[in-house]
């Protein structure tokens, strides 16, 4: 007859309270809402980025202010040095790199846990093929514009914060690293590609993470999904324009 | 005027028992009327084939009035079949073309195993109620109407997620295989009410966490409320997630460690 179940704690109240717990945080995470709000809480951070640095990047269209001197290398140089001299020079640089790091691999981290626990759930999947009614695209290739996004930010810093696969990379001299990288039409493509799966992954991540953190009010409701698409669509029609600008010689350094 | 469907493919997942592998089976509906229940339909199907001497299909039905949460079945794909705010109970064969293929699976998570054909074990729900164990209200007679004031707006809510059937089609039709619809639904509709404030917090971090032993997580597609015969909302998990959060960090057990 019918097959039981591991059984679970008959009365969740009073065992639960028994139970020897995790130090607080640490049992937080270990839940799968818990894991939610960490990818809510991180992904709020990235976004932050995202749009603050495409914004900055912007400064890439302003003209010279005199020949040679681009006003997108002294926004550079004043980023590195933010807050200095109340800081140490490149103090903050590094509090800011160091937190972004930190959301990336929570983020990575959290929705690793959060996969293999979905597996988990439904090990033999459905034979037939499902109908979703309301799962967006994005929704369903989170996964996927992920990694594709995660791909890009390594070769990013590689190319120009690092310089390593830039082969005509001055430090500190951002309209050309920029002009250098992007001229290369496969850097661009794949700059393209990225950006239109980060784009993805922002229209299903940012109305998510009002869900993940229990934000739900009728009256505001519908603006999370404005919210999505607005983020969504500036982010990638402005990182877009940096490709594209390059390729038609908008943004042209002469030694390049 | 009652007219009838011809030449119904069925393609049936038949399974021995819990260890068989299974596989789809494929009959054929000649004639059925269109005012036949989707339940009827495989009743007839039944009919047949214990007169043919072979072995029924199983499949989980009780009050047939979309109301007992016992239905369940994947039909072409979407959990309780096409039709939207109903158990497949209520589901009409009106609503299929002659000549059209059904397809019919079983609810597939590790939580819900299959116990014969398209029947599925969904104690796992079972233990997440029990969990949220009781509610501080007094016995004995029963009460004068309007004792406890409750906003009308706020009854209201807390019936729309009392109205869960816990038939289990928000785990079916989640591709994640989560159990956050019905959990939050439950949760949702004692803590709304003041009935339920006392044991408020305790309840939704221990069901949140017996859910967690036994399904997987949210990403917020939203297939649980459209799969949802009684059409609750995506806006109780929101809720559930904010009150674990709240459990978690302000629940008034961490009063008395200090």
């Amino acid at each position: 007859m019918a097959q039981t179940l591991r059984r679970g704690p008959v009365s969740g109240t009073a065992v639960a309270q028994k139970r020897k717990r995790k130090p607080f945080l640490v049992d937080l995470y270990a839940t799968a809402v818990g894991k939610k709000y960490v990818m809510a809480i991180t992904g709020l951070a990235m976004i932050g980025f995202v749009v603050v640095h495409m914004l900055g990047n912007l400064k890439l269209f302003q003209a010279e202010t005199s020949p040679g001197v681009y006003p997108i290398d002294a926004y550079g140089d004043w980023l590195r040095s933010l807050l200095y001299p109340a800081l140490p020079k490149y103090g903050t640089l590094w509090l800011l790199r160091v937190g972004l790091l930190g959301a990336v691999l929570l983020h990575v981290h959290a929705a690793y846990g959060l996969t293999v626990m979905n597996r988990k759930a439904r090990p033999v999947r459905y034979q037939s093929s499902r109908d979703y009614q309301i799962a967006t695209f994005a929704s369903r290739s989170m996964r996927w514009t992920g990694i594709i996004v995660l791909a890009f930010i390594v070769w990013h810093l590689a190319d120009l914060t690092l310089g390593w696969v830039n082969p005509d990379f001055v430090y500190g001299e951002v309209y050309r690293n920029v002009d250098a990288s992007l001229s290369r039409i496969p850097v661009a493509i794949f700059y393209i590609i990225a950006n239109i799966a980060l784009g993805i992954h922002l229209f299903h991540g940012v109305w998510s993470l009002f869900q993940s953190m229990g934000w739900n009010n009728p009256r505001f409701n519908s603006w999370r999904r404005s919210l999505a698409t607005g983020i969504a669509t500036a982010v990638v029609v402005g990182n877009v324009s940096f490709p594209i600008a390059v390729l038609a010689g908008v943004v042209s350094h002469p030694s390049v | 005027m009652s007219h009838s469907l011809k030449n119904l493919k069925l393609k049936i997942w038949r399974q021995k028992g819990p260890e068989d592998k299974g596989r789809f089976e494929t009959y054929d509906i000649p004639e059925i009327s269109d005012e036949a229940s989707f339940l009827e339909m495989l009743d007839i199907l039944n009919e047949r084939l214990i007169t043919d001497n072979t072995e029924p299909v199983s499949f989980d039905h009780d009050c047939r009035e979309g109301i007992c949460g016992t239905c369940s079945l994947m039909i072409n794909g979407q959990a309780h079949g096409p039709q939207r705010a109903s158990a497949t109970c209520q589901l009409h064969m009106r609503t299929f073309k002659s000549g059209d293929e059904i397809v019919i699976e079983p609810w597939r998570a590790s939580a819900f195993p299959i116990i014969k054909d398209l029947m599925v074990d969904r104690s796992a729900f079972d233990r997440i109620i029990e969990s949220g164990g009781f509610i501080t209200a007094a016995t004995g007679g029963a009460p004068d109407a309007n004792l406890i004031p409750i906003p009308k707006p706020v009854a209201d809510a807390a019936m729309d997620s009392a109205a869960c059937i816990g038939c289990g089609a928000c785990v079916a039709a989640c591709p994640n295989g989560a159990a956050n619809l019905f959990t939050a639904a439950k949760l949702t509709h004692l803590n709304l009410l003041p009935q339920g404030q006392a044991e408020r917090f305790k309840r939704s971090e221990a069901m949140v966490e017996t859910m967690d032993s036994y399904f997987g997580s949210c990403t917020n597609h939203g297939e649980c409320e459209a799969a949802c015969p009684k059409e609750i909302s995506v806006d109780v998990i929101a809720m559930m997630n904010s009150d674990y959060r709240k459990a978690k960090i302000t629940n008034r057990k961490t009063l008395s460690r200090t």
